[in-house]
């Protein structure tokens, strides 16, 4: 029994589908199933993220271009095109992946800063579309963004949100353990390590780049069609290099290659604001010396190193 | 004509200021492989200090030197507090350090002033000159004669003098470097001081145009560190040449395509010089050992 | 494993405790503001703070209101309209606040209003645009004008002056959008022809491109620059860096002293609409807002040792007229205090007088809308 719980993907998730179940009988207010989505929606895009930073080694500073992709899909859709919202989900995800697709080929062919440099450009350049084309997007104001129905059933209250967004993040966690212990994982891994090294042992690099950029794409897509319904409402911000940055410190706050450590990067950057909120003038100071410190004293993130400590090998 | 040449004008400038940041990012790249992403925040401070002192009683000069000061010791503590206590830890790790770095110094700043936008006098009067048919400010020339004897003094530094030459020489391999007596603290201080005090001056420089406010640092420092790319990461000639580029390519498109989209073309011509070269203009290629 | 669950368990613990309990006081008056106090609305949303600070503790210290303090719970939102709604949502669901106060920008305000007229609560905007209060939405009130009656006003005054072919340069924001779209709906009311229309990115730091466009647009007389904060500062020193003379006009965008820090001798001779209360002791004695402006003035500038401006002004009204609904309403009752929000008659405010109805959720004319120029640096009324 104890074996069967070890395996992170059924221990590790089962342990925190109950911390999320169990968790609304500590919340003082409704409020905080706000919080709580929000943290579990910003987790799936870190998931995504962490695939490609943490497994593949490529770094990304443009990620919220797709999760704008998603966003705006579910703002546009209804609005101009008529469409369902959970119709205009599913075209947001293939549509961040089509484009990642045609993105994916050149751009992953740079490597280290100059990589960089091009996710940023790129994740620049969507967030500009955004905001110009103001007749399908609302500008640079922002629009609303018609609910989610689900059989006839209007997703608004927040405890569904919470349910829902908590379902799907474990379930994009449960597909990245998955991924991350099978031959592709082991694929990826090895050309983080060394392309040169990979290619020689038989691994078509290009070919897992590409897939694991496509596949943090549609992550990050879905966490944004996910924000977007569930606040209603959508900034060309959620394209904006800040949002790039956020996720990926993240990423690396809670510990790259950790699928639990991406969550716990989430769930921290996205409760310290509400924490401070009543202290807004200190809140870049404080969190500018929280990221500060953990990154200086734990500096493969928070999990890994916590996991270190207590011996355990980090999932 | 005199679009072009209006358009030509207010994109130099610019783009002296992206070049200084740009410069900024190498300088401390060479000397530590770290992409400081608090570099604007140099700038910003350069700017906002000058405008507090100035406001309380310094005249401008003096405000000026008093800001420069301010701002180098802000870069060397980064240096020796936060990027420091890192040695060895991996790029990405680096690079987050640095961003909570920019959003401390931000949060910081903040509070010791206040979140309005400022800008001081121009150093010498407001009155535009006309060039054929298009005017120019007189700040824009002291922008580029600033700029202009920047570089010359880098130039000049990293060829001509011996601490310059042992930064040179930690840029292209540190551990040679070490090894024949080259302090490699020391130059990482140095190195933080110099984007410092480069990016205080641009700062300075710039604020009688563009009003300077806390968020200003942000989206320079992205620009720059495009401008650095694109010019080829570690090359000081291509910061320049980046940050220029971006700067003329930026307001040309703001004139003549689209006011809309002038950061997109910028950041287009960044994505297709690195797509046919990889290592940016002057960059050298990346040697990788298995 | 088991030690893993408890490290996370005790982070999240930890972590929702550390909210703290909301302190559900019976005794307070809870009143919200969601406002921009940083970010680049931030020369309205700053003053819209102060005020609103210093009032209510001005009125805390005279006794509060039906006997209790009040209590203000502001939020910075760093002008981005997504905080502004979840701000929104906390001020409702958390706060529990009975009205807000608040939302300092057009966006913002959109963004928030279907929060509050769901939740029943009243809501006064400080933001510009005439769609906050047109279509009239049951639980939200404004105090600014509205940037049609800015167009109306700037026409009124070009037309005086026999100019009729104009260039406009817009921001942007959603402030700056509707401007430009109203001033094109009513241009033709007064004869106005636009021959240029131009426009520029609320975070943009150089305006010579477009400007330069309109300068060589023929038979451009004068030009009208819907926006607000940093933006109309920089297209005015633009303007001047390029040697334009036609004469400019603002919006009360821009209705403080800031403006003309920014743009320095560049605004010598710029024309805006705005209120009163930036001429406050310029006005003629017979003028009936007079004591109100001055005495808001001077509260300001000598509370916070900073200039006034129209934002604050604006903040300072819905606060006064949301206190004397909820002294006619007796009770702390959101919809009551709606029904007696609509009931304002002859409030006399530092935007104007104020007559609220059912259908008309703002209440100022435009006799409240002064046309004032900018002359050495200080603001002058034009007769």
């Amino acid at each position: 029994m104890a074996r069967w719980l070890a395996d992170p993907r059924r221990g590790g998730l089962l342990c925190l589908a109950l911390l999320i179940a169990l968790a609304p009988l500590v919340f003082p207010s409704g409020f905080y199933y706000r919080v709580g989505t929000s943290i579990f929606i910003a987790a799936i895009a870190v998931i995504g993220l962490n695939i490609l930073m943490g497994l593949a080694g490529q770094v990304s500073l443009g990620h919220a271009g797709f999760y704008g992709i998603g966003a705006y899909a579910t703002a546009i859709g209804p609005g101009s095109l008529g469409l369902p919202s959970w119709l205009s989900l599913l075209l947001g995800l293939i549509v961040a992946a089509l484009t990642a697709l045609f993105v994916g080929r050149p751009i992953l062919r740079l490597k280290g800063h100059y990589l960089a440099v091009a996710t940023l450009g790129f994740g620049m350049l969507i967030a500009m579309v955004l905001t110009n084309e103001a007749r399908w997007t609302g500008g640079p104001d922002g629009i609303t963004v018609p609910r989610l129905v689900l059989f006839g059933w209007v997703v608004k209250d927040q405890r569904a949100w919470y349910g829902l967004s908590a379902a799907l993040m474990l379930a994009g966690a449960l597909v990245a353990l998955n991924l991350i212990d099978s031959p592709s994982g082991r694929a990826l891994r090895a050309l983080h390590d060394s392309e040169v090294g990979a290619t020689v042992s038989g691994v078509d690099v290009a070919h897992y780049k590409l897939a694991a950029f496509v596949l943090s794409a549609i992550y990050a897509s879905l966490a944004g069609s996910l924000a977007a319904l569930s606040d209603a409402f959508i900034t060309p911000s959620a394209a904006g290099f800040l949002k790039s940055i956020e996720l990926v410190t993240m990423v690396v706050l809670g510990g790259m290659g950790s699928v639990f450590g991406g969550i716990l990067g989430a769930a921290l950057l996205e409760t310290l604001p509400q924490l401070l909120a009543r202290m807004q003038d200190f809140e870049p100071v404080l969190l500018g010396l929280i990221i500060m410190g953990v990154m200086i004293f734990m500096r493969d993130g928070i999990f890994p190193t916590l996991t270190r400590k207590l011996g355990r090998p980090s999932p | 004509m005199s679009q072009f040449l209006q358009f030509l004008f207010s994109g130099l400038t610019e783009g002296a200021v992206y070049a200084l940041v740009a410069l900024g990012f190498t300088i401390i790249y060479n000397a530590s492989d770290v992409v400081n992403f608090a570099q604007g925040e140099f700038v910003m401070l350069g700017g906002m200090v000058t405008f507090f002192a100035n406001a309380a009683g310094l005249p401008l000069p003096l405000a000026a030197l008093a800001a420069m000061l301010v701002t180098i010791a802000v870069g060397l503590a980064l240096n020796k507090l936060a990027i420091g206590p890192a040695r060895g830890a991996s790029v990405v790790t680096l690079i987050i350090i640095t961003i909570g770095a920019s959003i401390f110094l931000k949060g910081v700043t903040q509070l010791v002033f206040d979140k309005r936008f400022h800008r001081f006098q121009a150093f010498s009067g407001d009155t535009p000159i006309r060039v054929l048919d298009a005017t120019i400010l007189p700040q824009s020339l002291w922008v580029l004669g600033g700029a202009g004897m920047i570089f010359l003094g880098l130039w000049l530094f990293f060829n001509r003098s011996i601490t310059g030459k042992a930064m040179s020489a930690m840029a292209a391999n540190r551990l040679a470097a070490e090894l024949v007596g080259i302090h490699a603290n020391r130059m990482m201080a140095l190195a933080f001081g110099l984007s410092a005090a480069i990016g205080a001056i641009a700062g300075i420089l710039i604020t009688p145009i563009t009003p300077t406010s806390v968020e200003v640092g942000t989206l320079l420092a992205l620009k720059g560190f495009a401008a650095a790319m694109l010019g080829g990461m570690g090359s000081p000639a291509g910061a320049v040449t980046g940050g220029l580029i971006v700067g003329i390519v930026e307001k040309m498109s703001a004139g003549y395509l689209s006011t809309n989209y002038k950061d997109a073309v910028a950041f287009i011509i960044i994505l297709a010089t690195l797509f046919v070269l990889p290592t940016g203009l002057f960059g050298k290629a990346k040697v990788e050992r298995v | 494993m088991i030690i893993r669950r408890g490290l996370l368990a005790a982070t999240v613990t930890l972590a929702c405790s550390a909210f703290g309990a909301t302190a559900q006081a019976q005794d307070k008056i809870k009143i919200g503001a969601v406002l921009a106090v940083t970010g680049p609305a931030s020369f309205l949303g700053d003053p819209n703070a102060k005020t609103l600070k210093i009032q209510v503790e001005d009125i805390n210290k005279k006794g509060g209101v039906l006997g209790k303090p009040i209590e203000l719970v502001l939020y910075d939102t760093g002008s981005d309209p997504t905080k502004a709604k979840q701000f929104a949502e906390r001020l409702i669901q958390e706060d529990k606040v009975i009205a807000q106060v608040g939302g300092t920008t057009t966006a913002e305000t959109m963004a928030m209003i279907p929060v509050f007229e769901e939740a029943k609560v009243p809501f006064i905007s400080l933001g510009g645009a005439v769609v906050i209060i047109d279509p009239v939405k049951p639980f939200t009130f404004k105090t600014p004008h509205t940037d049609k009656m800015a167009c109306e006003k700037i026409f009124e005054d070009l037309k005086k002056r026999g100019l009729t072919k104009i260039g406009m340069i817009s921001g942007q924001d959603a402030f700056g959008k509707s401007m430009q779209g109203q001033c094109k709906g009513v241009a033709g009311k007064y004869g106005i022809e636009i021959v240029a229309d131009e426009t520029y990115g609320a975070a943009d730091n150089d305006m010579t491109a477009q400007l330069t466009k309109i300068k060589t647009t023929a038979g451009v007389q004068a030009v009208v620059n819907p926006g607000f904060s940093q933006g109309p500062a920089l297209v005015t020193r633009n303007y001047k860096q390029l040697g334009m003379t036609v004469p400019l006009y603002q919006s009360h965008g821009v209705a403080s002293k800031q403006f003309i820090e920014l743009a320095g001798d560049a605004a010598e001779g710029v024309r805006l609409p705005a209120s009163a209360l930036l001429v406050a002791e310029k006005l003629p004695d017979s003028d009936p807002q007079k004591s109100v402006v001055v005495a808001y003035k001077k509260f300001y500038e000598e509370t916070t040792k900073s200039p006034v401006s129209t934002f604050g002004g604006h903040a300072f009204d819905g606060m006064n007229i949301l206190i004397e609904a909820i002294k006619r309403a007796n009770s702390t009752d959101p919809v009551k205090i709606r029904d007696e929000l609509e009931k304002t008659k002859g409030f006399m405010g530092t935007a104007g007088v104020v007559n609220m109805s059912p259908t008309d959720h703002m209440g100022l004319d435009l006799t409240a809308f002064r046309m004032l120029e900018i002359k050495k640096g200080d603001w002058a009324l034009l007769p």
